[in-house]
């Protein structure tokens, strides 16, 4: 009762939200790139917030289902196909045994996800079912998915109500320029006024050494005031930081605990995405707000949420239509019933 | 003190707090006794931090508190002094077989240092190392206080694998390498105590704030506290003072 994986991808591992509470003793959070399209993928379901999906990247993998489970498909475009059938995505899917669901290389972004109404089956390892490859633990024993690899299901979770409903728009990965909303510090104090204008005034490109770990860009030279040496210290996600080389590295879900770089900016959370679903050779342009904006983009992203849930939670249009045809035909029915009597 | 802290935004769900800008036992400890008020007040909405040598990274949800509400709040758990009067002080005895293939580069130590191999280790386990905070790895300790005498430029090479429990110096660092790991620093013994095991109730042995004072041992030693550690059957001694 579960997934076989027949073919891995190229970077195929299971995460949730990651692994928080454990930074100060050194382990990563990790957990998802996309958070949006990871909730999204869950909230198709009905799954907790949290459930663990299966991320990939650029090239994704081939799955063969052992048993029915009801899946759904978000984030970058990877062309999946059911048994050779195009298979639709932000829509729930029921699979049934035997059925082999194959993704190609991504068409759009570069991140994919996969969420299961049956849970995989992966033990929680202090607090999260998240991989943390370096660490080693977590995941599929503690690293990303190989072919032939099997992962089992927790539950039988075969029906979901409000079916046919539940479908939602798809976000769009293929923008290949994107303006990134960043809140600065927390050492922007570091950088010289020139190195903060040419930060926010030009166009950067995503390097090939783009990872879980972080994204680095190659663009105009950010300079830093003299003496900036700093003591290392904790690294959120999104934090951009900027080596003496001036170009700047964006720090992502497998960033280290803690760093010796000055960080000019965050990346807003909302944004997070943009960067992630980014190839090589794109560009991203940097633009201030302040932190009250970017917590008030937060909430409204929850609020768009929670509007989703709501959407897939009522009847879709051809239920409505065919409830609405029983009432005109009951209505009838009755009628030629007391004309008859 | 007081007036140098400073709050700083890091992104939407981070704040950083910065307590001062040198490495200074006095600064972290401050920092430890605030991330254990933190705790004990159990602030709605945090949901990790990451204590460093002078500065301490709060992470929250937006959801749960905004940043005006987390910065009021850290701003008056700032003003009580917390770290005054507190001498506690917890001390890990962490034995480590010196020389031989655990230290290919203790003679390096002793050589750049003008020193004899036993005097490296006489000055290396006769001192607590303060632990300022733990990163880079799951439970890689950065310790303060190494004797400047035996501080060793790292190896121009590094090496691909160091196994796990290698005892090191780089440059004005000393430490423990927790799990197999690349790295340039200048191996000089091993512990057989597992500083990070992911199977075991508590992974991480030691926290930032405590310290570990390193004792030597023989082969002899090692292997029969190896034994047991394979066993669970080890505990390290830890001696609380004050």
């Amino acid at each position: 009762m579960g997934i076989r994986i027949l073919k891995a991808g190229m970077l195929t591992t299971v995460q949730d939200l990651g692994r928080t509470g454990y930074q100060s003793q050194g382990f990563s959070v990790a957990g998802v790139m996309d958070v949006r399209s990871f909730k999204i993928a869950n909230l198709l379901l009905d799954n907790p917030e949290n459930e663990a999906v299966l991320e990939f990247t650029l090239m994704g993998p081939t799955l063969e289902f052992t048993s029915e489970t009801i899946i759904a498909i978000t984030g970058g475009d990877f062309q999946p196909t059911i048994n050779g059938n195009p298979a639709p995505m932000y829509t729930a899917i029921y699979m049934n045994r035997g059925d082999v669901l194959k993704f190609s290389s991504a068409r759009t972004g570069s991140r994919g996800y996969i969420a299961f109404s049956c849970y995989l089956d992966i033990p929680v390892v202090m607090g999260s079912r998240c991989t943390n490859l370096k660490s080693k633990i977590g995941g599929l024993k503690g690293r990303k998915l190989m072919d032939g690899d099997y992962i089992g299901f927790r539950i039988k979770r075969r029906y979901l109500p409000f079916f046919l409903s539940r479908t939602l728009d798809l976000d769009e990965f293929d923008q290949e320029e994107a303006t990134v909303r960043v809140v600065m510090g927390p050492q922007d104090k570091m950088f010289s006024k020139q190195g903060i204008e040419t930060f926010l005034n030009s166009e950067y490109t995503v390097t090939s050494d783009f990872d879980r770990m972080g994204c680095r860009m190659e663009g105009p030279y950010i300079a830093r005031k003299e003496n900036a040496d700093m003591i290392s210290d904790g690294i959120a996600f999104g934090s951009i930081q900027v080596p003496a080389h001036g170009k700047p590295i964006v720090l992502l879900a497998d960033r280290q605990t803690t760093g010796g770089y000055p960080k000019i900016a965050t990346v807003a959370s909302v944004d997070i995405p943009k960067i992630v679903q980014r190839k090589t050779d794109h560009k991203v342009r940097f633009q201030a707000i302040t932190v009250q904006e970017a917590q008030k983009l937060y909430l409204e992203e929850e609020k768009e949420l929670l509007a989703m849930r709501s959407q897939i939670h009522t009847p879709c249009k051809e239920v409505l239509e065919c409830r609405l045809v029983a009432k005109r035909l009951t209505k009838l029915l009755t009628l030629a019933n007391e004309t008859q009597q | 003190m007081q007036n140098k802290m400073k709050i700083l935004t890091a992104g939407d769900s981070s704040i950083l707090i910065q307590f001062g800008n040198t490495i200074d036992p006095a600064i972290n400890r401050k920092i430890t006794a605030t991330v254990q008020l933190m705790r004990e007040q159990h602030i709605n909405g945090v949901t990790d931090v990451i204590p460093a040598f002078c500065s301490l990274l709060i992470n929250y949800d937006p959801r749960v508190i905004s940043y005006e509400q987390i910065k009021r709040r850290m701003e008056g758990l700032l003003k009580i002094d917390v770290a005054a009067g507190d001498t506690r002080k917890r001390v890990f005895e962490i034995p480590v077989c010196y020389g031989g293939e655990f230290g290919p580069d203790i003679q390096n130590i002793a050589d750049h240092a003008g020193l004899s191999v036993e005097e490296v280790i006489q000055i290396h386990t006769s001192r607590d190392y303060l632990i300022y905070m733990l990163g880079f790895l799951p439970g890689f300790t950065y310790l303060g206080g190494l004797d400047e005498r035996i501080h060793t430029p790292r190896l121009a090479n590094p090496r691909i694998r160091i196994p796990a429990g290698s005892v090191g110096i780089g440059g004005s660092q000393t430490g423990i390498y927790p799990m197999d790991s690349p790295g340039g620093w200048q191996l000089m013994g091993q512990t057989p105590v597992k500083t990070y095991d992911p199977e075991r109730k508590v992974p991480i042995l030691v926290e930032a704030g405590d310290y570990i004072r390193f004792v030597p041992i023989d082969l002899e030693e090692y292997h029969r506290i190896k034994a047991l550690v394979d066993q669970n059957e080890y505990q390290c001694v830890v001696r609380e003072e004050g």
